[in-house]
């Protein structure tokens, strides 16, 4: 009786499907069009009768393209499915074949058809030359690619998965689907093009000479006085600064939770920092301070009549840099970790006559080993991802993500040495997520359930108690020099030769005048200022669209192969964003998906790489809603669908805007991956500031440095605004950041 | 009187990966009962109950609700309403918009909905409170705003999940009363889960207690009490002390018993000669001081505590240690006094060893 009585007895859902396949297959362009698909040019310049822009059914009848006459007729299997009375089991047979021809025929025509005609030669050795090509998928092509999934889904779910739940399969189908085009594919193509020589062939033993590089594997600094090898240069680093930030991050969540140090809360804004602070600019600070003419290095050479030297460039200012940038993460973390430790636990061994030292290294420490494993191994993933700092401060220590740039940007142009340099990092970062995993707790997205314990935390010991506050507060203080030195650094001439004031960089970069047509954007920076904020709004919203999709999907639903959904999504932590540059560029390069060079590469790595703060958001905030509460709806007659919409969203608004900003404000701070995307008609502003850097025009970078801090502060601030600090208390605040910043 | 079967459950079972939560049960419920899964926790009754809501899916068996298969069907097709051991109230809305809910997502008009809410409200005992928000609701208030949201789509069967858990002592006993009250008025089919006995007892027309995934015993509430199947429903309703005896001969229904130096004459229920075990009720047992050389049961009472209406004792008898509650609160046995005991002719079964 609540069935939908439908008159004409067909199943709307599998209809609809159709429909949508029909239109993506007779109506919308099959191919991407250079001028992009919604300048519409398609329309009016020729449409069917254009071999460029018709449809795929016209591409079969008019334009020869007779592979794709398969996709008219495979999603017709599904038509059995079509009609209400057919059993359910029955339907969704048709539905899977349907679905899963369609989506395979579709794969392999775009993978054997190139624009160079066939793309393997065992197909032109068996059918002859092709004599024609085609390009990359567009509109059309996608739609139909859409609903033969969902045609698919929808046959999996007829057939009894997730309790016959079609939204649930689909959403699943949808993450799984879109996590294999945009992260396991480039991925895999960057093994293939490793085994490649440039030619294309296949050539394992150019592989294996790229691989056993000296240049990468070389142990000649610990024998003789010469270089390490990248490689080795890359774990060193990572292991200083995972050490380093796991001490300094303890000593600043001992200050904060177990001290009675007044500062606190000013303590806890340095939480904020990472998240706001572009990647460059803690490198450029060091740089004003201690490079040949930095305030502290003169300093240091008027009075003590030491030669300024460039000890700063090379591991020094590296470590230095890193530590500066991802110290606050361990903060983040082990505050949590800290705070994870039950006060009773302690005042019970107190009761047992251990004094506060004994109960803090009998029984504190030991409580907190999980929280400090991960920390450590949080910080040696950042800064083995870290790209910016290197670029800026590495002089003669190389490391692999830079190296990885210069493998296919420099004079080199070695995308087979660049794809073998990105295998041996993604091997280190994937190594220590595993790690991670595996030791520190099943999954990095659960949040400590922070449940009422009874007692107050113990005070320090007094060792530790000095001992902490004597490292954290002059590094506290040290942090709060660095950030003064960027926003002062863009108000001089030169730094270190002119100190004079000037309004010059910011001038250069942003001015405004009024020309004959009203306000003209005159300014330098403006063209990579607007892009990056309409890129980064544009991307902010699907990455929280399918961030929350996934955190929903693994708190609320059960299914077969979860743990291994989880994994999957969960992956991209740890792929360093270098690694997914160089791999956009070698598989979105050439058909079927023709990408580079638009802006929506940019926006899809931005969604991919940004995926898990929305899913970390989204777990966060669904763990503290009652599950009965979805279940309450379900009973009350609201579908799967019906439920999200109006019980779960509602509930979840703080989390979904704090997924949103976050995933705005590190787009705009990302770089690494961009750097190998952007292309004239969209450069961002990362990029461009790093252009300035490398032409030495430091105070232009710093002032577009400090620009880009003062938006993402606004976006933030406005957030807090609009949830409410009663809703958004300071301790959720810290989960919700993203505890990886792999910039 | 031929009874509707509005509930039925076909051998049906629920495996969580290895773990068999529900193993082949089926039992069914009339229509306009009150039938209550009573068992220790993890003994697969809330998963019983969530297979009904349609929230779990059987790995095996059939469920039917009024003859027709019910068992693949989601739940929001199956028109069963829960009553949730958290209210599970949407903290978003107000309480008439709460009660509203189920109505208007089946496409109800908005006016009609809410009056039928306000109706529902009122039958309740809640009318004029639904402006409010959930959280300016008592304990009580929330569970009974729970309790109209699911009554007011006029389900086929209405499931309380452990509905009296999160109140108070006091409150718990007005509020049972007030469900059973409001399910018998509208004749609704429901199930109940709980683990209290007491609870289980006071409110179901009819009880089936649950163990290791299995069906103990389902039964009425008296029949439960005055014959269980066996020690587990005798140890978990009413706290039997559980003896052994010896069955010395059975004829036609009654049995002769042997325990001890006594010898009883009770219903054989079925069993054969032999060792059995013979259920004690705590009240069943009469406590005489000893006299000089008993010929009956006679023991030592080695515990005795006033609970003001009556007296607990425990007695050390040569068939082990016995559980005693005794009216008698004047004339009271001190702690190693030696007692006579004597047994009531009710009170008392006998059950398999």
């Amino acid at each position: 009786m609540r069935a939908k009585a439908d008159a004409s007895g067909l199943r709307r859902e599998v209809g609809a499907l159709l429909l949508l396949a029909s239109a993506g297959f007779v109506l919308l362009p099959w191919y991407a069009q250079e001028e992009g698909f919604l300048s519409l040019i398609w329309l009016t310049e020729g449409w069917i009768d254009d071999p460029d822009y018709a449809p795929g059914l016209f591409q079969v009848l008019l334009h020869g393209r007779w592979w794709l006459a398969p996709l008219a007729l495979l999603p017709l299997l599904a038509l059995p499915a079509l009609s209400r009375r057919r059993p359910r089991m029955e339907a969704g047979r048709w539905l899977i074949l349907a679905g899963a021809l369609t989506l395979a025929w579709l794969l392999f025509q775009g993978f054997a058809i190139n624009h160079r005609g066939w793309a393997w030669s065992w197909l032109a050795a068996l059918f002859g030359p092709l004599g024609d090509r085609q390009y990359g998928i567009g509109g059309g092509a996608v739609l139909l690619a859409t609903a033969a999934l969902f045609l698919l889904t929808q046959g999996i779910a007829d057939r009894g998965a997730a309790k016959g739940d079609a939204f649930v399969v689909g959403g699943i189908g949808l993450v799984v689907a879109s996590v294999a085009l945009f992260i396991f594919f480039p991925i895999l193509q960057v093994l293939e093009s490793a085994f490649l020589d440039n030619d294309g062939a296949f050539a394992p033993m150019v592989f294996l000479a790229k691989f056993t590089d000296p240049k990468i594997w070389s142990l000649s600094c610990v024998t003789t006085g010469y270089r390490c090898g990248v490689a080795w240069n890359t774990v060193f680093l990572a292991v200083l600064t995972g050490a380093g930030t796991t001490l300094l991050g303890l000593a600043f969540a001992l200050v904060v939770t177990r001290t009675s140090f007044r500062l606190k809360r000013v303590l806890r804004t340095l939480t904020v920092l990472p998240i706001i602070t572009p990647p460059f600019v803690v490198g450029l600070a060091i740089i004003l301070l201690f490079g040949r003419s930095g305030t502290v290095t003169q300093f240091v050479a008027d009075f003590l009549g030491i030669a300024p030297g460039r000890w700063i460039y090379g591991l020094p200012g590296i470590w230095l840099a890193q530590m500066l940038a991802f110290t606050p993460i361990a903060f983040l973390v082990l505050i949590g970790v800290v705070e994870g430790v039950s006060p009773s636990l302690e005042e019970a061994a107190q009761t047992l006559r251990a004094d506060s030292w004994t109960t803090f290294t009998t029984v504190s420490l030991p409580l907190m080993r999980p929280g400090l494993a991960n920390a450590f191994l949080l910080g040696f993933i950042e800064s083995m991802a870290d790209f910016g700092n290197p670029l800026v401060l590495g002089g003669n220590y190389d490391v692999l993500s830079t190296e990885i740039f210069f493998a296919i940007v420099g004079a080199q142009n070695d995308p087979g040495r660049a794809a073998v340099l990105a295998i041996i990092l993604l091997s280190f970062t994937l190594l220590a997520f595993w790690a991670q995993q595996r030791w520190v707790g099943r999954s990095s997205y659960t949040t400590v359930t922070g449940k009422g314990d009874a007692g107050r935390p113990l005070p320090l010991p007094r060792l530790v108690d000095v001992a902490c506050r004597s490292a954290a507060l002059p590094w506290a203080a040290f942090t709060l020099v660095i950030y003064a030195m960027i926003l002062f650094g863009g108000f001089v001439e030169i730094w270190g030769r002119d100190h004079s004031f000037t309004l010059r960089h910011y001038i250069q970069a942003f001015s405004v005048t009024v020309g004959d047509y009203g306000l003209v954007w005159s300014g330098s920076a403006w063209n990579s200022f607007w892009t990056t904020i309409r890129i980064a709004a544009l991307s902010a919203v699907p990455t929280a669209i399918i961030g929350l999709l996934t955190a929903w999907l693994l708190v609320r639903q059960n299914f077969t192969g979860k743990r291994l959904f989880e994994f999957g999504t969960m992956l991209s932590f740890a792929i360093p964003g270098t690694v997914i540059g160089v791999s956009y560029i070698l598989a979105f390069n050439v058909p079927p998906i023709e990408i580079t060079g638009t802006g929506i590469i940019l926006i899809i790595s931005f969604i991919f790489r940004n995926m898990p703060v929305g899913v970390r958001a989204g777990i966060a905030a669904l763990s503290q809603l009652d599950p009965s509460l979805d279940e309450a709806s379900l009973t009350l007659r609201a579908s799967t669908w019906t439920t999200l919409r109006r019980i779960l969203l509602p509930l979840l608004k703080p989390a979904m805007l704090a997924a949103l900003v976050y995933a705005f404000v590190r787009a705009m701070t990302a770089v690494s991956a961009v750097v190998f995307l952007v292309s004239a008609n969209y450069d961002l502003a990362t990029n461009y500031i790093l252009g300035r850097v490398e032409n030495g025009d430091y105070g232009l970078a710093i002032a577009y440095s400090s620009v880009l801090i003062l938006v993402m502060l606004l976006a933030i601030g406005l957030m807090q605004l609009l949830i409410g600090q009663r809703r958004l208390g300071r301790r959720e605040t810290g989960r919700l950041m993203p505890v990886e910043q792999t910039a | 009187m031929s009874r509707e079967v509005t509930l039925r459950f076909e051998r049906v079972t629920k495996r969580f990966g290895e773990v068999v939560a529900v193993r082949e049960v089926s039992f069914e419920v009339g229509t306009g009962e009150l039938v209550t899964l009573l068992g220790p926790s993890g003994c697969g009754k809330t998963t019983t109950l969530r297979m009904i809501a349609g929230l779990e899916l059987p790995s095996e068996g059939r469920i039917f609700i009024h003859e027709e298969e019910v068992t693949t069907l989601p739940a929001t097709a199956r028109d069963v309403a829960m009553v949730f051991q958290s209210y599970a109230l949407f903290p978003h809305m107000s309480v008439l918009d709460n009660v509203a809910y189920g109505l208007t997502v089946s496409g109800t008009p908005r006016k009609e909905a809410r009056a039928r809410a306000e109706e529902t409200l009122a039958l309740v005992g809640l009318g004029g409170l639904g402006g409010r928000m959930p959280s300016e609701l008592s304990g009580g208030q929330q569970q009974r705003v729970a309790v109209a949201r699911a009554i007011v789509l006029e389900p086929r069967i209405l499931l309380f999940d452990e509905p009296l858990s999160n109140l108070d002592a006091k409150l718990r006993r007005r509020v049972r009363e007030d469900l059973r009250d409001i399910q018998q008025k509208l004749g609704i089919t429901s199930v109940y889960v709980t683990h209290d006995q007491a609870e289980a007892l006071a409110i179901s027309d009819r009880v089936i207690v649950m163990r290791d995934a299995e069906i103990a015993q389902d039964g009425p509430p008296r029949e439960l009490y005055e014959h269980p199947v066996d020690r587990f429903v005798a140890d978990f309703i009413g706290d039997a002390n559980l003896v052994a005896c010896e069955i010395a001969e059975v004829a036609g229904e009654r049995a002769k018993v042997r325990l001890g130096g006594l010898l009883l004459d009770l219903p054989a229920r079925g069993l054969d000669t032999g060792r059995a075990l013979l259920a004690v009720r705590p009240q069943a047992v009469r406590l005489q001081p000893a006299a000089g050389e008993n010929s009956g049961l006679v023991g030592e009472v080695t515990k005795a505590a006033y609970l003001g209406s009556h007296m607990e004792y425990v007695v050390t008898t040569p068939v082990g240690e016995l559980f005693v509650v005794d009216g008698e609160v004047v004339a009271t046995h001190a702690p190693g006094s030696r007692v006579a005991l004597a047994f009531g002719s009710h009170g008392l079964a006998l059950v398999p060893d």
